[in-house]
């Protein structure tokens, strides 16, 4: 498979820029229809109230003032702070983040890289994120940031494991690592000989979607998992002594990985980039395929926001118990359950 | 015990002893406030941490003090009532209704009907006020954000009614010792009653949305239990009390000199004592003083709003305290008056002081989150603490 089709021959630092570009695009594209969409609107109506309305119509170029507002701000590093680790951590966040994107296919020939083992990367590389944090918090310095920062290690670890059994479920169904191939198992799949909406695999792994729902939340740290920042008590965690750009960067990290795993989840379980009815070879889909994941990634960041604006936050030992006890086990189920079934029919 | 033996657990016992030594990590002294986001206002906590446990917890008050008993001392009877209004800033009524009954006991005047059952009505709706705040903020203190901004919504409309009435949002300023300042304007009484509705929609809201969820219940059932004995030498009072089981309310058990003898309503407590019950008692007071509000609201004699009192008003000598069951707890002040224009000593004693020096005793072995959580769930307000 060609990973970008184009009319004409580029160039190698042609085809790199572009690439670049569009990496770019594709990470922030979806963080700021986030932010706007669910951040700034959906919470303020869920709270009666209108949010940003001033910076253009309706409040849409908001985000770009805030933007704005980040970057005038001095950049503070605490005196005590480990200045080198201090201020390479929100970059470690990011390329996590960046990495994230690489795999994920917006159409049959729209790809940054095509391997084999598709979800094993993403889900590998989203890891990389709590070494940025943990070093955020251990160079600041300050108490509120280094329990924040242990606080989302202890997190992470609990819930990376029953996220990739989630997705083991999805794996077994479908045959193969490769995103690619995910796609193509549910556009070409059948439910019991109807194939008229391929199979999408929420239908079938279900229980796998929820709990890949709940970790992604955990992975996010966004409430009900928000221990890390809670701001109530750890003011904001390992964010406290960040400020400008750099808070920035992790404000932009924390919802460009809130839409980067809504469009894993929409790839693994909602068909990613495929329409029911059409042929998923055609190439109509290089065209509309990357615009129907906006919408599916809309659609299951809706249900993380959702969450987030309206639950209260566990503790600590109750957020490791419902990883150990209840989400671990139930994928454990949901794995041996797709095995059996996959045996079987 | 052979001496083998003797000497084996001996040596066991110091094998333990070293490798406690050798495991055991330096604890950590965090500071909670005076500037933190959950404490609004500026108490600060100090506590000493194990990993995330408390092992000791010091409350260190303050940062807010005003003076306002020394204030008083140079301030005439009716200009202290604007004073104290600051006190409990959430239900600022209700901090000049004790005072106010205090000189009108050293001055043995009563005020004529009318006004005590508006005196009642506006407490009441200053409890409402004040604790309404609460039904939300808890969420926000375990990280649920939205229901503050229900609880700000719907106590705007209690506001207004209370600014219809007195002029003042927060600050009233509407006692007057013999009585109060106005009678209630001209369609107030309707109006108040739909506001009640929307309260009585709001608490409802909040059973479903705060008290009805599991993770609210998790973090807060069995979380910072009061036994009601150990509340009671702490000298807690209001809801805080009554949430461990103590059924002791000062508008019914007291003598509070307002109308709540006559109207028909209920005590509540719970059996618990933990942050859940103190919730839920403040949940159901809420209710009931919108069902005392209403009662007022029928049963309004007629009649004049003030009595005869002089226009300089001079306190004869004496002594008086009055307290009275404020949304806080019980808040009580006592004059001494040497039969001057201004007080000679004013003592005030606000709940939240005491509600707080609880914190050492409920703190200790409890994780960093359930010390917000508990904080929270005390309700203290640090104008009622600093004075």
């Amino acid at each position: 498979m060609n990973t970008l089709t184009l009319a004409v021959e580029l160039a190698y630092w042609q085809q790199t820029t572009i690439r670049a570009v569009v990496g770019l695009v594709a990470v922030l594209l979806p963080a700021g229809t986030l932010v706007y969409l669910f951040l700034f609107k959906m919470m303020s109506f869920m709270q009666s109230r209108l949010g940003p309305m001033e910076a253009g119509p309706y409040g849409s170029l908001q985000l770009l003032a805030e933007v704005g507002k980040f970057l005038q701000k001095e950049d503070i590093v605490p005196a005590n702070a480990d200045r080198v680790v201090f201020k390479a951590a929100p970059f470690v966040v990011l390329v996590s983040t960046f990495l994230l994107v690489l795999v994920i296919p917006g159409g049959p020939d729209l790809m940054f890289i095509d391997v084999d083992t598709g979800i094993f990367l993403a889900l590998a590389v989203s890891s990389i994120s709590v070494i940025g944090i943990l070093m955020a918090g251990w160079a600041s310095a300050s108490k509120y940031s280094l329990l924040g920062a242990l606080r989302a290690t202890g997190q992470l670890i609990a819930y990376e494991l029953p996220l990739v059994l989630a997705v083991m479920g999805v794996v077994i169904q479908a045959g193969t690592l490769n995103m690619q191939g995910i796609v193509m198992a549910q556009a070409e799949g059948e439910i019991f000989g109807f194939g008229g909406i391929g199979s999408p695999f929420i239908i079938t792994q279900f229980l796998g979607f929820a709990i890949f729902l709940i970790a992604v939340q955990a992975e996010l740290t966004q409430p009900p998992f928000d221990m890390p920042v809670a701001e109530s008590e750890l003011v904001t965690g390992y964010l406290t002594e960040y400020s400008g750009m750099r808070f920035l960067m992790f404000f932009i990290g924390e919802f460009a990985t809130a839409g980067i795993f809504s469009a894993l989840a929409a790839t693994l379980f909602l068909g990613g980039w495929y329409v029911p009815g059409l042929d998923p070879t055609d190439n109509l889909f290089n065209v509309i395929g990357p615009m129907v994941l906006l919408g599916k990634i809309i659609l299951v960041a809706f249900l993380i926001f959702w969450f987030r604006f309206t639950y209260p936050r566990f503790r600590e030992d109750q957020l490791q118990t419902l990883a150990w006890k209840v989400l671990i086990p139930l994928s454990l189920v949901n794995i041996v359950a797709t095995g059996v079934l996959k045996v079987v029919f | 015990m052979t001496d083998t033996r003797q000497l084996a657990y001996i040596a066991a016992q110091a094998a333990d002893a070293r490798v406690n030594v050798e495991l055991e990590t330096e604890g950590m002294t965090l500071n909670i406030g005076p500037q933190h986001p959950a404490t609004h206002g500026t108490l600060r906590i100090i506590v000493r941490l194990d990993g995330e446990r408390v092992v000791a917890a010091e409350p260190v008050m303050g940062y807010m003090h005003r003076g306002y008993e020394k204030l008083a001392e140079v301030r005439t009877y009716p200009q202290v009532t604007t004073l104290v209004n600051r006190i409990d800033w959430l239900g600022s009524f209700a901090n000049e209704v004790p005072f106010i009954l205090a000189a009108e006991r050293l001055m043995e005047v009563e005020a004529p009907p009318r006004a005590r059952w508006i005196r009642t009505a506006l407490f009441e709706l200053s409890r409402i006020a004040n604790v309404v705040l609460f039904l939300g903020d808890m969420g926000v203190q375990l990280g649920a954000v939205t229901p503050v901004f229900f609880a700000f919504r719907d106590r705007e409309f209690v506001l207004n009614q209370i600014e219809a009435v007195t002029g003042g949002r927060f600050h009233p300023n509407f006692d007057r010792i013999g009585g109060l300042k106005d009678d209630l304007p001209k369609g107030w009484i309707e109006e108040t009653r739909s506001v009640l509705g929307r309260i009585r929609t709001f608490c409802d809201e909040m059973e479903d949305l705060v008290a009805g969820n599991e993770i609210f219940e998790a973090r807060t059932r069995n979380i910072g239990v009061i036994p009601a004995d150990v509340g009671l030498a702490y000298g807690l009072s209001g809801a805080n009390i009554r949430a461990s089981g103590v059924d002791w309310d000062l508008r019914r058990d007291g003598d509070m000199g307002l109308a709540h003898g006559e109207l028909d309503w209920k005590v509540w407590t719970h059996p618990d004592g933990d942050s859940f019950a103190r919730y839920w008692v403040r949940l159901q007071e809420v209710r009931e003083a919108c069902t005392i509000v209403e009662q007022c609201l029928d049963g309004l004699p007629s009649g004049p709003v003030m009595a005869k009192v002089p226009r300089i008003i001079k306190v004869p000598a004496g002594e008086a305290y009055v307290e009275t069951e404020n949304p806080l707890g019980v808040m009580g002040y006592y004059i001494v008056s040497k039969g001057d224009l201004v007080p000679y000593r004013v003592k005030i004693r606000s709940a939240s002081f005491n509600n707080v020096s609880i914190t050492p005793w409920l703190l200790e072995g409890v994780y960093v989150p359930d010390v917000i959580s508990i904080l929270a769930s005390l309700y203290f307000i640090l104008g009622d603490i600093d004075r």
